[in-house]
């Protein structure tokens, strides 16, 4: 019997990716559902009735939700191709400490990169090219967070890429001045095709963001 | 690979005693019979070894095993649970594993967030954000669906990291003097809270009740003179 995978997600979201990039990883077919999140469809309200959020894996009739875990249910359903946390014990606490700071610490600040002005806004910025540089010293010398080959950490933190224009254009700085190791790293990943094809554009998220910031009225 | 006499495995706790996240870890350590030593942190002056194990957050609880550090609770039981795979905490199954993590982190992300806020808060805010905690309340329950623990029979993941509800909540509850987590409202939770408190070992790594009170009251008054 062959396996059904559909994944309830939104275009733009940074946690979407995650799961896009890992499925695409392992080789999965998969149905995309694209989700409305102004007016939530009964299914995703009734396949993450705690959160009511994507993204959402329904594998055979059965959900998994929270993009970190769905990543690595998809890691241990499809084993046999392109391993994605460690082998080792050690390495993958590490690796799963990593991603829970990213979680901890990107989305929040990131997006008051945007969403706030003035003073709120400094501090947004200034807190969030702290985040970057901290994420820099783990890379380290090495090519990828997952040592020579791209692997969770990497998975989890590179959909964030495709919403540091708007960060950059509404909150006027430059990533790459700040952080030019983190930039090199960037660009590796997007040397990997999961990877390019799963980011949307990075003009088309400004333009998303744009609306966003109307609606919760930030100027 | 060459072992010293008195340092097979070297296993450390850095953790505080009236701390669920830290209690956790020293559960699941006496579950696999791990022999561990444990060193309490003073948060107000964090020992060196503390802010070189943990510059990310600078928080308890650290396990160091083999001069190696791990930090946040759940990344340490499931490190835990892969190193001394008896009594195992997580399922085997992926999809269990993952309603597993999903239930844990509801509970530290979401649950200790929504208690705090109820408990605090006033007026039509107090309200909403009670409400929201029944509801909270309520998916445990239906997770819980007649087992007598979230792991099943025995006790798991989220029996480990829930424990925070199982005994940090009512007691707080006690001192504030409220009454909105209740058996009456939800006779399973109790239920399961009975039969978690039963076990020896579970009884072994709670806070001693009268210290517990004390420390629990002197911070709540430091919380509502400091809103003041």
């Amino acid at each position: 019997m062959a396996d059904e995978v559909i994944l309830l997600d939104f275009w733009a979201s940074m946690f979407g990716i995650r799961v896009r990039i890992a499925l695409a990883e392992k080789g999965v077919k998969y149905e995309y559902k694209e989700q409305d999140l102004f007016n939530k469809s009964p299914l995703l309200l009734r396949m993450n009735p705690v959160h009511k959020k994507i993204p959402v894996l329904i594998h055979n009739g059965k959900s998994v939700c929270e993009s970190s875990i769905i990543v690595q249910y998809i890691d241990e359903v499809w084993k046999d191709k392109a391993p994605l946390l460690p082998y080792d014990p050690y390495q993958r606490a590490q690796a799963r400490f990593w991603v829970d700071f990213i979680d901890k610490k990107m989305y929040d600040t990131s997006r008051k990169t945007w969403a706030t002005k003035g003073e709120e806004q400094e501090a947004a910025k200034k807190e969030f090219i702290e985040v970057l540089k901290t994420l820099e010293g783990e890379l380290g010398d090495k090519p990828f967070f997952g040592g020579d080959n791209f692997g969770y950490v990497d998975l989890c933190l590179i959909p964030y890429y495709c919403w540091f224009y708007s960060y950059e254009t509404f909150g006027k700085f430059s990533v790459e001045a700040e952080c030019p190791k983190f930039i090199a790293w960037v660009k590796r990943c997007l040397q990997r095709e999961t990877v390019a094809k799963a980011l949307p554009d990075e003009k088309k998220v400004f333009e998303f963001v744009s609306v966003l910031r109307e609606k919760i009225r930030v100027e | 690979k060459c072992k010293t006499l008195t340092m097979a495995e070297e296993v450390k706790l850095y953790g505080t005693w009236s701390s669920p996240f830290s209690r956790r870890i020293e559960l699941a350590l006496k579950l696999k019979g791990v022999p561990f030593e444990y060193i309490e942190e003073d948060l107000s002056n964090k020992s060196p070894e503390l802010l070189k194990y943990n510059p990310a957050h600078k928080k308890i609880p650290v396990l160091v095993h083999n001069s190696k550090p791990i930090a946040e609770s759940q990344v340490i039981l499931e490190y835990i649970d892969e190193i001394w795979n008896n009594n195992p905490i997580l399922p085997q199954d992926p999809y269990q594993r993952a309603m597993a993590r999903f239930w844990g982190k509801f509970i530290d992300e979401k649950v200790l967030a929504t208690r705090m806020k109820a408990n605090f808060a006033e007026g039509k805010e107090r309200e909403l954000v009670t409400e929201e905690f029944f509801q909270q309340m309520e998916f445990l329950e239906n997770e819980l669906n007649g087992k007598d623990f979230f792991g099943g029979e025995t006790i798991g993941f989220v029996d480990i990291v829930a424990i925070v509800v199982a005994i940090w909540f009512p007691l707080t509850q006690e001192v504030l003097g409220v009454d909105t987590f209740t058996e009456e409202k939800f006779p399973v939770l109790f239920k399961w809270i009975r039969k978690i408190t039963e076990i020896d070992v579970v009884n072994e790594c709670r806070p001693p009740r009268e210290k517990h009170l004390a420390y629990v009251k002197a911070r709540i008054e430091d919380l509502k003179s400091a809103s003041k």
